[in-house]
């Protein structure tokens, strides 16, 4: 298993109650079953929810990717700036 | 084409980037056309007359980065452009202070006053930054506001 950096920000970093956890997964459904058993099925469904965007070292996915050692995931609420 | 993307927690003095654009390119410049944006007292868009004590923003160190040189690279393949200089405050700001600011200089005043437009529109729908009100009332994320979706995505059917 590989081990992974997930970071949180903003409204979801306040909600979980955390701002990075190191989980191990080798792809991303392996991730959320991991972060299911470790902060519960309220924290996946927060980060699930179709306006949450996820990076990969810090580029944007859309679908299912392979997970390597020392990846970075950030879960991404809807943005703000300007 | 030159650009600048800087993030800081610090003010800025709008003068002193134009000057430093003015520099670099000399008498190629015929249009600058710069925006800045400030902190308002009120969320208008929410329509919350609360008044907001303190702004507080939130980035991801190198992918906001990243996120805001995607903007300038599409405004570069959509316009001739000399020089873009984005500067994007984080941290505690309070209302009145600088809060972002654009630059673009070109040949023309056209390119340079839609790149400019293009630039603050995008900022506001794909750069990474998360805002937290402070107010009487309590803390609270902004929203993402529909409309500058709308604005962002006017580019997208224009194209």
């Amino acid at each position: 298993m590989s081990q992974i950096k997930v970071l949180f920000f903003a409204s979801l970093r306040e909600q979980i109650g955390t701002a990075e956890i190191y989980l191990s997964a080798n792809n991303l459904a392996e991730l959320f079953a991991q972060i299911e058993t470790q902060l519960g099925s309220e924290a996946r469904l927060a980060l699930q929810a179709d306006n949450i965007r996820i990076a990969v070292n810090q580029d944007l996915v859309e679908h299912e990717v392979a997970l390597e050692q020392g990846d970075e995931v950030a879960f991404l609420p809807p943005v703000t700036g300007g | 084409m030159q650009r600048s993307v800087i993030i800081q927690t610090g003010d800025f003095d709008a003068a002193e980037l134009v000057q430093a654009m003015r520099r670099q390119h000399g008498a190629q410049i015929g249009a600058l056309v710069t925006f800045t944006g400030l902190v308002r007292e009120q969320n208008l868009i929410t329509g919350d007359s609360t008044a907001v004590a303190t702004l507080t923003l939130e980035h991801y160190p190198g992918m906001t980065e990243r996120s805001i040189h995607k903007i300038v690279d599409e405004a570069q393949s959509r316009w001739d452009l000399l020089n873009v200089c984005v500067l994007h405050r984080v941290g505690t700001l309070a209302p009145s202070e600088q809060i972002v600011f654009v630059a673009v200089a070109s040949a023309h005043r056209d390119t340079a006053f839609a790149a400019a437009e293009f630039v603050m529109d995008y900022l506001k729908t794909n750069a990474v930054f998360w805002k937290r009100e402070q107010t009487e009332e309590g803390t609270h994320w902004v929203e993402s506001a529909e409309t500058d979706h709308q604005r962002a995505s006017q580019w997208h059917n224009d194209r």
